[in-house]
């Protein structure tokens, strides 16, 4: 029985860590995706979002009440970035792109140390959710996790009924699939990149804020975070949403599992995974050639 | 005609030369050698990045693998010779190049990025998680190679003014050999799968076996530039694998002048010092910690305004002086 526990429990903690990495993919393979533009600091936006709600809800005593600060941050921070620079660099070279938002972790991560110092910091969860439900007699599941996979399954759900049933949508689906022609028709691609941009943005920020009371807050925490989605994006096939749940979650399982039956090279697990696929697909298990 | 950027070159060399003759400080000879070491490094990449055209993310990932193989090959206290070190390095490198390029070239563009810093990734954890070459703490190497074999010895690289002179003569080796490579045959045509990869395979030419002996090749000389910088400090730490590595020496190849050779000597004298100026708590006090800020702030701008490098800026003008000229 402790067994079946156990492994439910791990199948949950699986679940909740790829659909956390789904929030960051998703951002990420939308702006490779529909801009063409590689974003090496999409992690840094998971680690400002983290040290956003450390601080405000710190100060206001309330996780709710600093997310509901920090989300609209978030989005003037996307907006800005995007009109100050990115844009500049669409019809540019991925190396330019490489290299402007490669600065732009550095600058992040120093401005981070700046404003809150480079102490790890911890938020504790909110009282309303700091329960668990008992599952065996010795075994139980914090109701916080819980809580943590449904946001983000509604997100994905918003997502999908966004993307493929609204005329937002459309136009970020046909962005996705014909830069020149979507604009030809006469939308305004300007105006939907730089919202495309600032939603990814603040999922990637979201992810960070809902993740901070499980995982503490520190320096760098985003670049781990960062990589793990690039491997996630690949395996999904760049531009593709629901190409980015599967492998998120399949990731999060691979990596939640490998570290309670292979510790030894559970680091190596994502890495092994997307051999795998590069070499069956490489273009990603979602991409249509 | 004269080539004034070789000109530049070659009187930077004489002054490289003469810089430990004129009884230069320690620090600064061995602020030069890890310099030069660096710029093995960077022209390695720009045989990938500027003239094959495949942008690499995860560069260091062969940096460090051969400076873990000195560690792994030389564990005791006494030094071994170089002609067993050196080639094992260069050996594991070759085939991790071999059998990583072979996934990572069935890709292109923004997946290529991806790829190569994921597998660099891989590399840093294996060095980081597991206790083969000290963990995350990073390992001392106990003695330096020797460079002969038995009771003979032809150089001791413990003398730091010997050290320097021997990676000054790799990195002009380097860059002879990269020089030469370019101008036959296969460089040329590694420079027309830049241009229009798809041309190139319609004419006939098997694309991939050139992209791959370009990545295997860009990784022997990493490789090189990695061993000799754990033979300089006597010290590995998986932070030289890390991502931040790759993206450091990209930074060095286009602040210089990426599909040029000379470009990424250049910019990795001019990043070093630039660092080196930036972490001066003289200059800035106690916002020298904060060096990383202005670094970032720098590479920005030349990501803005630089696209050509330093390199470029020399080239652009001499363009313009011919234009002149001819009109």
């Amino acid at each position: 029985m402790d067994l079946v526990a156990s492994i439910l429990i791990q199948l949950l903690n699986g679940v909740q860590y790829g659909l956390l990495l789904f929030l960051v993919a998703a951002g990420l393979t939308l702006i490779f995706g529909i801009m063409g533009v590689i974003n090496l600091a999409h992690g840094s936006f998971y680690m400002l979002g983290a040290y956003m709600a450390w601080y405000f809800a710190t100060m206001s005593g309330s996780l709710l009440a600093a997310i509901l600060i920090a989300i609209p941050l978030a989005v003037a921070l996307g907006l800005a970035l995007e009109w100050l620079l990115i844009r500049h660099f669409y019809e540019r070279d991925h190396l330019y792109q490489v290299l402007l938002t490669f600065g732009l972790i550095l600058i992040f991560e120093e401005t981070r140390s700046l404003l809150w110092g480079d102490d790890v910091q911890g938020i504790s969860i909110p009282a309303a959710l700091n329960y668990s439900i008992p599952l065996t007699d010795t075994l139980s599941y914090p109701v916080y996790r819980l809580m943590m996979s449904a946001v983000c399954l509604l997100i994905a759900l918003a997502m999908y009924l966004l993307i493929q049933r609204t005329r937002i949508g459309m136009m970020v689906r046909a962005g996705a699939h014909n830069r020149e022609m979507t604009e030809a028709m006469g939308i305004n691609i300007r105006l939907l990149f730089a919202l495309v941009f600032a939603v990814g943005v603040a999922l990637a920020a979201f992810a960070g804020m809902l993740a901070s009371p499980i995982s503490s807050v520190y320096p760098g925490m985003g670049n781990q975070v960062l990589i793990i989605c690039f491997v996630v994006v690949v395996i999904g096939g760049i531009g593709s949403v629901h190409g980015a749940l599967v492998a998120a979650l399949l990731i999060g399982l691979a990596e939640t599992f490998g570290q309670v039956f292979l510790p030894q090279i559970a680091g190596m697990v994502v890495y092994l995974l997307m051999a795998a696929v590069l070499v069956f697909r490489p273009q990603g298990l979602f991409r249509k050639t | 005609m004269l080539n004034p950027t070789r000109v530049l070159l070659a009187v930077a060399l004489v002054a490289l030369i003469a810089f430990p003759l004129t009884g230069g400080g320690i620090f600064y000879i061995q602020l030069l050698t890890k310099v030069m070491i660096l710029a093995i490094f960077a022209m390695s990449l720009d045989l990938l990045v500027g003239y094959t055209g495949l942008v690499s993310l995860g560069h260091a990932a062969f940096y460090g693998l051969a400076a873990y193989t000195l560690v792994i090959v030389q564990p005791g206290y006494d030094p071994m010779s170089i002609l067993i070190s050196l080639p094992a390095a260069l050996a594991v490198c070759a085939i991790f190049a071999l059998v990583t390029g072979a996934l990572v070239l069935r890709t292109r563009g923004i997946y290529f990025i991806m790829v190569t810093l994921a597998f660099a990734q891989m590399v840093y954890f294996v060095f980081h998680d597991t206790p083969l070459g000290g963990g995350s703490d990073g390992v001392f190497i106990n003695a330096r190679p020797l460079v002969g074999w038995d009771e003979w010895r032809l150089l001791d690289l413990n003398d730091r003014t010997t050290l320097y002179f021997v990676v000054m003569a790799l990195m002009v080796g380097v860059y002879l050999l990269l020089r030469r490579i370019l101008d036959s045959n296969f460089g040329r045509a590694l420079q027309g799968i830049r241009v229009n990869e798809h041309r190139m395979r319609a004419i006939g030419f098997p694309v991939f076996r050139y992209q791959l002996g370009a990545y295997v090749l860009a990784g022997v000389l990493a490789g090189l530039a990695g061993y000799l910088s754990a033979l300089q400090f006597l010290f590995v730490n998986p932070e030289i694998i890390s991502w931040h590595q790759s993206g450091a020496v990209l930074m060095m190849l286009i602040l210089g002048g990426m599909g040029t050779l000379s470009g990424p000597i250049v910019g990795a004298f001019v990043f070093v010092l630039l660092e080196e100026f930036f972490k001066d708590d003289t200059v800035f006090g106690a916002f020298a910690k904060h060096w990383q800020l202005m670094m970032g702030g720098l590479i920005v701008l030349v990501a803005c305004f630089l696209p050509r490098g330093l390199i470029g800026l020399v080239q652009r003008r001499r363009e313009l002086g011919e234009a002149k000229h001819d009109g």
